[in-house]
């Protein structure tokens, strides 16, 4: 025999867990998603710059060569960019929905270093960054709150 | 187009362990972060270090991919992901469970064919 006052949580909790969780994936489904996948672009643009200003870099390299190297300068910019949008995306969604995304990164350096760089691709390379994207997506699931 | 040179892996490595060292001072330093000024004395100094820590990380990975191909130097920056989850254990007692043992797991495998990749 169940006394009322014990059926009152059980009853409170039963329409309250599902209405919190699509609240939270709502909110991770929007603002968080396109902040992420802005990341991940500008997370690779931030490779793609840092790749070409490092052309640019020698062993005489003083700090003006570093000042007036634009490339890298704007590389560190997208770096910083790109750790302040991602800490705004990760407090409001979650980690199990965005890690899987912010792995894109892997994905579009891996396309585009090869279009601008003396770069190739192969099935290794292909097949390693499946795997990679895999295993960041599932450390992500695994962090699951 | 030439294989990247072990040593520039080596560096990105080596900046990819000082980038977790980063996150562990970044996050022991947000951990402190109180509207207190007895907090933020605690807090400020390693917040300080982790970004020093950053920008040193980066000093090693730009001399890693300045004779590298991105390619196969970028996604070995995913090893950090196992650091940190290394380092969350034994600093902060967050629990490891099995997707994360999966997780990085996959990412090693990866990590070889990358490697297997780089020719």
């Amino acid at each position: 025999m169940s006394s009322p006052a014990a059926a009152i949580p059980v009853v409170d909790a039963a329409p309250q867990a599902p209405v919190t969780v699509a609240a939270k994936s709502q909110s991770t489904a929007l603002r968080s998603i396109v902040l992420v996948i802005l990341c991940t672009l500008i997370g690779a643009a931030a490779q793609i710059l840092m790749r070409w200003g490092a052309d640019h870099l020698s062993s005489e390299t003083g700090l003006m060569g570093l000042l007036t190297n634009w490339p890298l300068l704007a590389g560190y910019a997208c770096l910083a960019a790109n750790t302040l949008l991602l800490v705004v995306a990760l407090r409001e969604g979650q980690l199990s929905v965005l890690y899987p995304i912010i792995a894109l990164t892997y994905v579009w350096v891996t396309i585009l270093s090869p279009m601008l760089f003396p770069d190739e691709l192969n099935l290794y390379k292909i097949v390693g960054v499946g795997f990679i994207v895999g295993g960041v997506s599932l450390i992500g699931l695994g962090s699951r709150r | 187009m030439s294989p990247t040179p072990v040593s520039s892996m080596a560096l990105v490595l080596f900046a990819s362990l000082i980038g977790s060292f980063a996150s562990v001072l970044l996050k022991a330093g947000a951990n402190h972060l109180h509207r207190s000024r007895e907090s933020l004395k605690t807090a400020i100094p390693r917040l300080a270090a982790g970004v020093a820590l950053f920008l040193l990380s980066s000093v090693f990975y730009i001399w890693g991919i300045k004779d590298g191909s991105l390619t196969v130097l970028y996604p070995m920056v995913s090893l950090g992901y196992v650091w940190t989850l290394v380092w969350s254990k034994i600093f902060f007692g967050e629990p490891l469970n099995k997707t994360k043992l999966a997780g990085v797991g996959l990412v090693l495998i990866g990590v070889i064919f990358i490697a297997a990749g780089n020719r």
